[in-house]
């Protein structure tokens, strides 16, 4: 799988001038904030808007390019669309709705109607009418009906915004699901870093119709330019981590990553199950010295790799863990305390880790 | 209840309502797509001349109508000899006239409806494979049909009310082209008319309301059915 994008269009005093080559599968999400052109980009990977110059290519096959007068219409793209307004059709019911992509284009042997539905919990909701179904329900029709029009490529613009917390807790688990078993590769448009950290494999991050960075999510997360994308809540890394082994006698679960291990509160996951894990920038603490009779139960070997201080109490640094990266938020006295420098190596005492993706179900594939 | 006379002109009325109303309801539904999706120059003339009828004497109307249909003008000519279609003088030219008279109540109900379907659900369709013709047929008809309805009925109850077009371009035959406004001013030219003139209006009335009435409740039914 690969897509290939180069856009440019005017629109009065914004210019977006967009580039990206994706060859991972998985999620690849376009971050950015508000009205840096995110959906824009993702309108003119579907079709539905052609910009005045521009190339796409999806898997060797040419979408558009203007140079060549190519523009495949987006009936014939074979491009899910999952709207953040969702977009059903309030006339039809749940049955039709998921019908209208499937006996259009859908109809094949690589999707099937029955697991589709077994996946996002639509048996259900079939008769019903899309103004008789609550947010969340609502993404999951949407999203169906994508799937079910079964697309070489799926587009998603923000399709958790408009849900409440437990609302989006609710759909994330489905995302999770379709990311790690369903074979087609996603693009996720969204400004939330909890999204990333839980969903995005890739992050392409746009910034006034540019293209800033594109790298992994585990990458960007944990630079140290990351915060100022997205202000000092929130900040910290995301590792893939797997289960190495369930410790019946302490209750606790050892998880593994690459260069290391973690120790963390029991996970119900069998072993060798892959997830994610959150730590935040300012749940570790660092030390020149290994501690010693210290109650943490994390402490990991370190090498500082960059230091970010924007002058005022605090000071970021970020740190190579073995093949990761975290970063850590210390007070800037401690680090001219500690007299902390790049390439120093250190000990890394991890106060807490939280899970990304509690809510994952089974691993068996289901698509 | 009602004489022979009386019951003749409520059925022909409701003849040449129907009639007009059905005929205008195609070119109503064209128009009316025509100025809500395309943006095109002289847009606004199109839109003012669509709803000219509204505005325009209707006396006038019968009169454009009775120089361009009558059985001695070119067209009239031309349809009465080759497709054998009478208009001047007939019910059919009653049903011309009051379908022409209504046609901007359709025409504008139809246009509200479809410029309040959200265009994003024909995007979306469009993204699931939907050529035009089929965004047409499962999503713009559908949507749009509590309006087609609602401006349908409103149009035949102002149809059977039409009095001057009718009357200058057909005249007022008994049993041909005398619908009920039609038999209350004959009725009312005669000596002694007035009782029946009175009889003729209360049922005019009565019809009117039961006309906007049933105009209300078929699109609030439409609605619940199409929406749910």
């Amino acid at each position: 799988m690969s897509i290939e994008a180069h856009l440019r269009h005017r629109f009065g005093a914004f210019a977006l001038d967009v580039s990206f080559r994706i060859e991972e599968r998985g999620i690849t999400a376009l971050f950015g904030p508000s009205g840096s052109g995110k959906t824009t980009t993702i309108n003119a990977l579907s079709g539905l808007f052609r910009p005045c110059e521009g190339r796409i290519v999806i898997d060797e096959r040419v979408v558009l390019d203007t140079e060549r007068g190519i523009f495949v219409p987006a009936r014939e793209r074979r491009i899910g669309y999952v709207f953040q307004d969702t977009r059903l059709f309030p006339h039809m019911s749940v049955r039709d709705n998921l019908y209208f992509g499937w006996r259009r284009t859908g109809r094949s042997d690589a999707v099937s109607f029955g697991d589709i539905l077994a996946l996002l919990g639509l048996e259900s909701l079939l008769s019903r009418k899309p103004a008789r179904l609550s947010g969340g329900e609502r993404n999951r029709v949407a999203l169906g009906r994508a799937l079910l029009a079964n697309p070489t490529l799926l587009l998603l613009d923000e399709p958790l915004a408009s849900l409440d917390a437990r609302r989006r807790e609710e759909i994330i688990p489905y995302l999770e699901r379709l990311r790690d078993q369903a074979r087609i590769p996603m693009f996720y448009v969204t400004h939330s870093v909890e999204e990333l950290s839980r969903l995005a494999d890739q992050v392409v991050v746009l910034k006034s119709g540019r293209v800033t960075s594109q790298e992994s999510v585990f990458d960007l997360l944990s630079s140290l330019e990351f915060s100022s994308l997205t202000g000092v809540a929130a900040y910290g890394a995301t590792i893939p981590v797997c289960v190495l082994e369930q410790r019946g006698e302490d209750g606790l679960t050892l998880l593994g990553f690459d260069g290391g291990e973690l120790v963390v509160p029991r996970i119900e996951r069998r072993v060798g199950a892959p997830l994610r894990v959150r730590i935040r920038a300012e749940d570790i603490m660092l030390a020149r010295e290994r501690p010693a009779a210290i109650s943490a139960n994390n402490v990991l070997d370190a090498t500082a790799t960059g230091i970010r201080s924007d002058g005022g109490v605090y000071a970021d640094v970020q740190l190579a863990c073995g093949g990761i990266r975290l970063i850590a938020r210390i007070t800037r006295a401690s680090l001219v305390r500690l007299n902390i420098a790049a390439g120093m190596p250190l000990f890394a005492i991890v106060k807490s880790v939280t899970l990304e993706s509690p809510g994952a179900g089974s691993d068996d594939p289901l698509l | 209840m009602l004489t022979a006379a009386e019951s003749q002109a409520l059925f022909l009325s409701i003849e040449v309502s129907l009639t007009g109303v059905f005929c205008a309801l195609p070119a109503a539904l064209a128009c009316a797509l025509l100025l809500a999706r395309r943006r095109f120059r002289g847009r606004a003339i199109a839109e003012g001349i669509l709803s000219l009828p509204l505005v325009l004497p209707p006396v006038v109307v019968g009169y454009l109508l009775l120089i361009t249909f009558g059985s001695h003008e070119p067209l009239g000519g031309w349809l009465l000899h080759h497709l054998g279609l009478r208009l001047a003088f007939n019910w059919k030219g009653a049903a011309l006239a009051a379908g022409l008279i209504t046609f901007p109540f359709q025409f504008r109900a139809i246009r509200l409806s479809l410029e309040a379907i959200d265009a994003g659900l024909l995007e979306a369709a469009e993204t699931l494979g939907a050529r035009a013709f089929d965004r047409f047929c499962n999503v713009i008809l559908p949507l749009a049909l509590p309006g087609i309805i609602a401006g349908a009925i409103t149009a035949f109850s102002a149809a059977l009310g039409e009095f001057g077009a009718i009357i200058t371009f057909v005249s007022n035959i008994p049993g041909e082209t005398q619908t009920l406004p039609l038999a209350i001013y004959g009725a009312l030219q005669q000596p002694g008319g007035e009782v029946e003139a009175a009889r003729l209006a209360g049922l005019s009335i009565l019809l009117a309301l039961a006309g906007i009435m049933l105009a209300q409740l078929a699109e609030r039914r439409a609605r619940a059915f199409v929406l749910g």
